[in-house]
């Protein structure tokens, strides 16, 4: 039984590495043999600056999705603390709203509020007197196009984060607050030196889980900016390996593009996993 | 203690704020679900709709959404039993017995997790189609099952262990074999670990996009997702309460189970990894 779960488990990552060495287009896929090529899949990536226009684009996009879903995530989890109960009931009930919203509704419901005709984002900026937002397409830029897939990354995985963390934070003895504020800590200080410190294990659970959400995201970016307006130009890692090796029927550089894709999560996560490590010999 | 309940009062009103802008997609799908094409395709929205209409979901439920839900439930519930079954015995080996490779296992286990899912597509769409599973039901629940067994073994290894093996070794005492033993005694003790599991691998495989999108996308048998996306991705003047009510038919079953489970799921993503 094992065995078997192991080569489950296992045995797609053997046969990605194998096929990452192949040239493995069509012809391949229907005759059930690649044609070895050595590291020529590898060096044709690194040698494409489309590869590292993604790669930074995609770091980018990591980190403002990170840094905005963990940082509001604390602010709402440490507001859930300070508000009454039925407030805190309403909030409850809009975050579980949100984190179970299937992803591709979620698309469509920002599709809609977001659309150039009559979407309700338009009217209300506008009638906030932000700016003459009539009629404004926001997918035309990649820029543009990225920040509406954010608020929706960003929307759909601040409950997790929230909650989480809510419950990092009732972790934290009310001895050590109250002592620190005797002791004549400000609000600021009692956080850096008394919560953070308790909650750390969990924040750099979420960092890291958030890092290889966003980091691998497909399809909120794919979809909402839509699979027709796809290009070189706006590609994020895992949209990239999709054109080039499922659309391109190239499934020997796609596997190349899967291991480099999977080897930056890796040293991405590592070190959180230190980190963990360094916490368990204190 | 004035100033506390004033400076309570504000942050109420932060609170509210948030709640609102977290609320308000979801409002408006339902409440554009419900309103008059005449209120939908005006510059003006209606915040409230006065005069529901149920024509949208009429419009939503075509024979394609419901053999698409056919679908999409055929591999939901193949993909839970069938992890079920497996996840339970490999997760009683996994918290009973020491054996050589145990260590090597449970690294796989959550490694798995930890890989993006995208980056699985291409081996997984090679392997498929090497066994003829592509554009077939059965290949998609076999890819699904690669990513709901490391959670579930994990999930319930973790419920397995806070059971003691005494209430096993007693049941083997009165003359039950090992396999018996873990049907009859650990089976009903981790009945909620596995309601928990069940449901996550039901909910995953419901929202599922990426595969059924691209093991199904050449043939004529898609999963409800893959139906709803292209409702909005053609040409033609999209009608948007037509796709707000699918949206909201389709979020129900989701919603609905999440609730069920919600604190297990959060507990499980992030207690599993802190305790080896």
């Amino acid at each position: 039984m094992l065995v078997a779960i192991a080569a489950v488990l296992g045995y797609p990552i053997v046969n990605l590495v194998e096929l990452s060495l192949q040239q493995y287009g069509l012809f391949q896929l229907i005759s059930h043999h690649g044609i070895y090529i050595g590291l020529a899949n590898y060096s044709s990536i690194f040698g494409n600056s489309v590869f590292w226009h993604v790669l930074i684009r995609t770091v980018l996009f990591t980190a403002v999705n990170v840094g905005l879903t963990i940082g509001l995530g604390m602010l709402i989890a440490l507001l859930l603390g300070r508000v009454s109960t039925w407030v805190k009931l309403m909030l409850t009930v809009a975050l579980v709203l949100a984190w179970s919203t299937p992803p591709v509704v979620g698309v469509e419901i920002w599709q809609w509020m977001t659309n150039s005709q009559n979407g309700v984002l338009n009217y209300a900026l506008t009638q906030l007197h932000i700016g003459n937002f009539f009629q404004h397409d926001w997918y035309t830029s990649t820029v543009s196009q990225y920040a509406m897939v954010t608020t929706l990354l960003v929307w759909g995985a601040l409950p997790f984060v929230t909650i989480t963390l809510y419950a990092a934070l009732s972790q934290v003895p009310h001895e050590l607050l109250e002592a620190a504020q005797l002791d004549g800590a400000g609000a600021r200080r009692v956080f850096s030196a008394v919560t953070l410190p308790v909650i750390r294990p969990v924040l750099l659970i979420l960092l890291s889980l958030s890092i290889i959400w966003d980091f691998g995201v497909f399809t909120q970016p794919f979809l909402l900016i839509g699979p027709s307006q796809q290009n070189p130009g706006n590609y994020l890692m895992s949209i990239y390996l999709y054109e080039e090796g499922y659309g391109q029927t190239n499934f020997g550089l796609g596997a190349a593009i899967s291991i480099v894709m999977l080897l930056i999560v890796a040293v991405l996560s590592i070190f959180y996993v230190r980190a963990m490590v360094r916490m368990g010999d204190e | 203690m004035r100033r506390k309940r004033s400076a309570r009062t504000g942050w109420n009103i932060v609170g509210i704020g948030v709640f609102l802008v977290m609320v308000f997609p979801v409002y408006w799908m339902i409440a554009t679900a419900f309103k008059s094409d005449n209120q939908i395709n005006s510059y003006t929205p209606t915040w409230f709709p006065t005069q529901l209409t149920l024509q949208h979901f009429r419009a939503a439920l075509t024979p394609a959404f419901w053999s698409d839900v056919g679908n999409s439930l055929i591999v939901v519930l193949g993909t839970v039993v069938i992890a079920l079954v497996l996840s339970f015995f490999a997760a009683a080996a996994l918290a009973r017995y020491r054996f050589g490779g145990r260590k090597l296992v449970i690294v796989l286990v959550i490694g798995i997790q930890m890989l993006p899912q995208t980056g699985l597509l291409i081996p997984l769409f090679v392997l498929l189609s090497r066994y003829h599973e592509v554009n077939k039901l059965s290949g998609l629940v076999l890819v699904y099952l690669t990513f709901a067994l490391p959670f579930c073994v994990w999930t319930l290894r973790g419920f397995m262990i806070a059971i003691p093996e005494e209430l096993e070794e007693a049941a083997m005492v009165d003359g039950a074999s090992r396999l018996g033993a873990f049907v009859r005694i650990l089976l009903p003790l981790i009945a909620p670990g596995l309601v928990a599991t069940s449901v996550f691998t039901f909910i995953t495989s419901w929202n599922e996009f990426l595969f059924a999108y691209t093991l199904l996308g050449t043939g004529h048998t898609y999963t409800i997702t893959i139906w709803l996306a292209e409702l909005t991705g053609g040409q033609r003047a999209i009608d948007w309460g037509a796709v707000m009510a699918a949206s909201t038919m389709i979020s129900i079953p989701v919603v609905v189970f999440f609730l069920l489970v919600q604190r297990r799921i959060a507990y499980g993503l992030t207690a599993g990894a802190v305790k080896g």
